[in-house]
């Protein structure tokens, strides 16, 4: 393509080349990030518990990248499987987590008739 | 493909020809398909967050999960982006939207933060954005394109993985059931995990036989929100009262 077109227009220099690593690491961190907010922010505690899921996805994007044989350059070596089977585990447990702490939210909303975390303070001295 | 390439780029040649050129044929699909998939997940992610709405969030969430599996199918993680589907999205994902649907009387489906929570969240969000692109740019190895190495996609390897044996990267002078360890006793850990922590969120969640709460309950569902407040006190101090209770006579 006309180098010069694709100085002007920089999107278009970015569709063009392969993708690395680094681009992976960035998708990860706006997660991560997300994750992050929406635990900080929310006073659902389900919304936090989205949050957490965000967390956790943005850990795995991570592990994927840097096992993948297909983004590493020339001479870079990958991690190879090692990540692939993290982030598995990762996958698992955040299905536990999920469980537990759904469970805890209903409990929670049995005993106290809502779900707002800013009402959980029968343990504040 | 290349020949999805080149069968566009033959109906955009009149564009071409007039000098409104659309370069698709410089397109690389995989990095096109990756940014679609990117901006997919990074966007509902932010939408998470801004949203207000419980179950808005939680139809979000399902997208950004859902192309982040796009994203491991195109790392060439097939089998991660399978399981992220199935157990994530299939599975997690369903179990908090029960828990959404469970909970949305109408006071609690979308309960706003205050202004200054959320100015407090961005910046600290953008500090740690700006520290972890930052992390993420500053090695050169991690900037270089990738190469494009395709491994065949199966399952085998992950499979003989998690049972004890690696199969992949054998190393130096190593017989054909190498040495590296491999994830059995993970493997056995995380399962015997699952078990307990299902059998424990099954004991945590029972229906449990009180009713003080569920008159609570029902009051809430039928009166206005502005009195909702003032029957969750009361519900406080009755199971307070009934744990004393309780706690007296055993």
């Amino acid at each position: 393509m006309n180098p010069a077109f694709a100085v002007s227009v920089p999107l278009l220099g970015l569709i063009s080349e392969p993708v690395s690593v680094a681009h992976y690491l960035v998708v990860g961190a706006i997660l991560f990030v997300a994750g992050v907010a929406c635990m900080a922010v929310k006073r659902n505690a389900l919304g936090v518990l989205m949050g957490i899921e965000l967390v956790l996805n943005g850990a795995n994007v991570n592990f994927v990248a840097f096992a993948s044989p297909y983004l590493q350059a020339e001479g870079g070596r990958s991690i190879g499987l090692d990540g692939q089977v993290f982030a598995l585990f990762v996958i698992l447990l955040a299905a536990a987590e999920a469980a537990v702490a759904l469970a805890i939210t209903l409990n929670f909303y049995n005993n106290h008739a809502t779900v707002d975390i800013d009402r959980a303070d029968d343990l504040k001295g | 493909m290349n020949t999805l390439a080149g069968g566009l780029f033959a109906m955009f040649e009149p564009l071409v020809a007039s000098g409104l050129a659309l370069p698709l044929a410089g397109v690389n699909w995989h990095t096109f398909f990756f940014l679609v998939f990117a901006a997919v997940a990074c966007g509902f992610a932010v939408a998470v967050v801004a949203a207000d709405n419980v179950v808005r969030m939680a139809l979000y969430l399902v997208l950004s999960l859902g192309a982040t599996a796009g994203l491991f199918f195109l790392a060439g993680a097939e089998f991660v982006g399978a399981m992220q589907l199935m157990i994530y999205v299939g599975g997690t994902l369903v179990l908090l939207v029960f828990g959404v649907m469970l909970t949305a009387q109408a006071p609690f489906v979308s309960i706003k933060s205050t202004a200054g929570d959320r100015v407090l969240a961005g910046m600290v969000g953008a500090a740690l954005l700006a520290v972890l692109l930052q992390a993420a740019l500053s090695v050169p190895a991690w900037r270089k394109p990738g190469a494009g190495r395709v491994a065949e996609p199966a399952a085998t390897p992950i499979g003989m993985a998690l049972v004890g044996v690696r199969v992949d990267a054998p190393e130096a002078g190593a017989p054909a059931i190498n040495r590296r360890p491999g994830y059995l006793l993970p493997f056995e850990i995380v399962s015997v995990h699952l078990l307990v922590v299902l059998v424990g969120a099954a004991y945590l969640a029972r229906a449990k036989r009180r009713k003080t709460p569920r008159a609570i309950e029902v009051a809430a569902s039928v009166e206005p929100a502005a009195s909702v407040a003032e029957h969750a006190e009361i519900g406080r101090d009755r199971s307070r009262g009934s744990s004393v209770l309780a706690g007296g006579r055993s």
